[in-house]
């Protein structure tokens, strides 16, 4: 789960990290109100959650209030990669000298954290990696023992920071990796922190991913989240403890398991269709599960074929097929459905649905082969 | 010969009296598996099935039946803990099926377990399966035979299409290995296919990737350097968009890396022959 930059610096701020002064406004007129409020100059920023907001003009800089409301309007009413800007932030404008880029993120190969620091900030690090790998600085964290002191003046000197910024470096580095701990974060990261013209380091950007595994122990994160940013299938799923993807095509997939519902999109586009969705409903999903799964398929109208695909395990086939049964009775199914149930449970799952006039598939490749048909037919 | 699990395995149970728990550990005694022993914190001295005693300690259980093999299936909250009781416990295979592990803990679990020197897989995984021998885990034990093909994947179902779809064509298994979903865990892909390479049963091995990660390209590099067994390979996620968790927490394509195509590129590279859908992997072995 992704926050906001106004959320991802809060949570910074309140750890020590030094950051601009600044509201978040949802309107033109609130806008011009914290413009005012901040006098002098300040920089509207668009609050979606994507990169690129700068280079898509959603980020602007304003010399008077008249200014901050005009431009307030402007990036209100824009669409950046698909998301309606909501909310801008307005922040007092930075006297900037010198941009660096500042994160900690997991890395899977090496399985514990790691910092990664370069002075060359404002920009994507991806794109520092390709451009100019030799600019990025990485200290590595013992997950047990933590981000020690002398690692954060191994970055700073490796990035070539003057000694007088070194103290308040450190302040930020500790509540940086501070947040990242708190916060279970994949990614805390600070693009740009800055050194301004009177020597004073600010956080200006701020981006926090959080782990959806860790949402349990932290319900006040969990309530961050932006419900505008996503689909309401994708609301819906994740109150069933479903994962569901929206897709553009026609047939809606119900599998079990997050790589058989990847391979039954695959296989599905492989014999020329098109896949509606991921839905992976999980080990040991009862019939609760199912029918919720199915309600939220047949709730995007572009699709023509449902495709159930389970293979038990801690899955019982007797279960999934309880629930398509009971999301029939419930919700009136009157698309084509073709179902295929192997392992735990499959002769009593079989059974279950004898008759409810289903298209049954033996293998894979029938299964997909017919929902294919099925949805061109 | 196989790898990992075999009958001599001598298995501990945790969170055994549980509603997956108790299902399983029926399921892997009727497979045959010797389950020695139960955990459930506060049921010590019940019985399960009227043939294996229940602790309320890893450490109890293991004093009194000699466990070497752990299986864990409580959930996420409460699977940290438990792994490291079966590491102090004197463990040295752990096997954890819990899924919704925090990534946080994880680090610190495969830390200290490595400084142990306790063998890891999982978590988020089915576990493992050495046909007619032993399944410690939640792998449908009818789809198996024995035989000589080795699977190592990342993913629970689809590994058990694999299976199906070997033993239909009359290709048996030496050891399936589900290693997991999540972005952190035990053994890797290269680990595993370093235990197939040396094992005298396995003659050839499938490994079925997915999106998320570099763990496919870091294997056919190994597989090009080290093996001499011919391996045949899936990766799955060829349709997912970029951005989006796909269920697992570690398939995600993020920042432009781990898509399938590069996977399927860098296996290729190496000599692997990759199946455009699991049911092709029979013909691709033979």
């Amino acid at each position: 789960m992704k926050l906001h930059e106004y959320q991802s610096k809060q949570l910074f701020a309140q750890r020590g990290v030094p950051i601009p002064k600044g509201r978040v406004a949802a309107s033109a007129d609130e806008a011009r109100a914290i413009a005012i409020e901040l006098g002098g100059r300040v920089v509207i920023k668009s609050q979606v959650l994507v990169g690129g907001r700068g280079k898509a003009g959603g980020i602007k800089l304003a010399k008077t209030p008249q200014e901050a409301e005009d431009l307030a309007t402007q990036i209100l009413s824009m669409t950046i990669k698909g998301l309606p800007v909501r909310k801008v932030l307005v922040d007092e404008a930075a006297d900037i000298k010198k941009e660096i880029y500042f994160g900690i993120t997991n890395d899977r190969a090496a399985r514990r954290p790691v910092v990664i620091c370069s002075a060359e900030g404002g920009v994507e690090i991806e794109e520092v990696a390709r451009t100019n790998p030799a600019a990025i600085v990485r200290e590595y964290i013992d997950p047990i023992m933590g981000l020690r002191d002398y690692q954060v003046r191994n970055i700073a000197l490796n990035i070539g920071l003057p000694r007088e910024h070194w103290k308040m470096f450190g302040q930020i580095a500790s509540g940086l990796y501070q947040t990242y701990l708190d916060t279970d974060a994949t990614l805390a990261e600070i693009n740009p922190l800055v050194i301004m013209g009177d020597g004073r380091l600010l956080a200006l950007d701020g981006k926090i991913v959080l782990d959806d595994n860790a949402l349990f122990r932290h319900p006040d994160l969990a309530e961050m989240r932006d419900l505008d940013e996503e689909s309401p299938q994708e609301t819906e799923a994740r109150k069933y403890g479903l994962s569901y993807v929206k897709l553009d095509g026609e047939i809606g997939c119900l599998v079990n398991g997050a790589g058989l519902a990847m391979g039954t999109m695959d296989i599905v586009k492989h014999f020329g269709g098109a896949p509606a969705n991921f839905l992976d409903i999980g080990g040991g999903a009862g019939a609760d599960k199912v029918t919720a799964a199915l309600r939220i398929i047949l709730s995007d109208p572009k699709v023509r074929v449902i495709l159930i695909n389970i293979f038990g395990g801690i899955t019982r086939c007797d279960e999934v097929a309880r629930g398509i049964l009971a999301a029939m009775k419930e919700v009136g199914v009157n698309l084509p459905m073709v179902v295929r149930l192997v392992g735990t449970n499959e002769e009593e799952g079989r059974r279950l649905l004898e008759d409810a006039h289903l298209i049954t598939a033996t293998s894979l490749a029938d299964a997909a082969q017919k929902a294919v048909a099925a949805a061109k037919g | 010969m196989s790898i990992l699990v075999n009958k001599d395995t001598r298995l501990l149970v945790q969170g055994i009296t549980g509603r997956e728990g108790l299902f399983h550990t029926r399921q892997m005694i009727a497979y045959g598996t010797r389950v020695v022993a139960g955990v459930t914190p506060g049921k010590g001295g019940e019985w399960v099935e009227d043939k294996v005693p229940v602790f309320d300690t890893a450490k109890a259980a293991v004093d009194s039946t000699g466990a070497n093999c752990a299986i864990i299936y409580v959930p996420a909250k409460f699977a940290p803990d438990a792994m490291y009781e079966a590491a102090d416990a004197g463990i040295p295979l752990i096997v954890c099926i819990s899924d919704w592990i925090p990534v946080h803990d994880m680090m610190k679990v495969r830390q200290y377990l490595d400084q142990k020197g306790v063998t890891l897989i999982g978590p988020n995984c089915p576990g493992l399966l050495t046909p007619g021998e032993a399944k410690v885990g939640i792998i449908p034990g009818h789809i198996a035979r024995p035989g000589h093909v080795g699977i190592v994947s990342r993913s629970g179902t689809l590994t058990y299409e694999v299976i199906a779809a070997l033993t239909a064509s009359g290709l048996g298994q030496s050891t399936c290995v589900g290693i997991g979903g999540d972005p952190v865990k035990g053994l890797n892909f290269i680990d595993v296919l370093a235990l197939f390479e040396g094992d005298p049963q396995t003659e050839k091995v499938v490994m079925i990737g997915e999106i998320g990660g570099n763990d496919e390209e870091r294997a056919a590099e190994f597989i090009a350097r080290k093996m001499t067994k011919p391996v045949v390979a899936f990766v799955a996620g060829q349709t997912a968009p970029p951005g989006k968790r796909m269920g697992h927490a570690g398939a995600i394509i993020e920042g432009g890396s781990g898509t399938a195509a590069d996977k399927i590129a860098a296996l290729e590279a190496a000599r692997v022959k990759v199946a455009r859908h699991p049911e092709e992997i029979p013909a691709l072995l033979k």
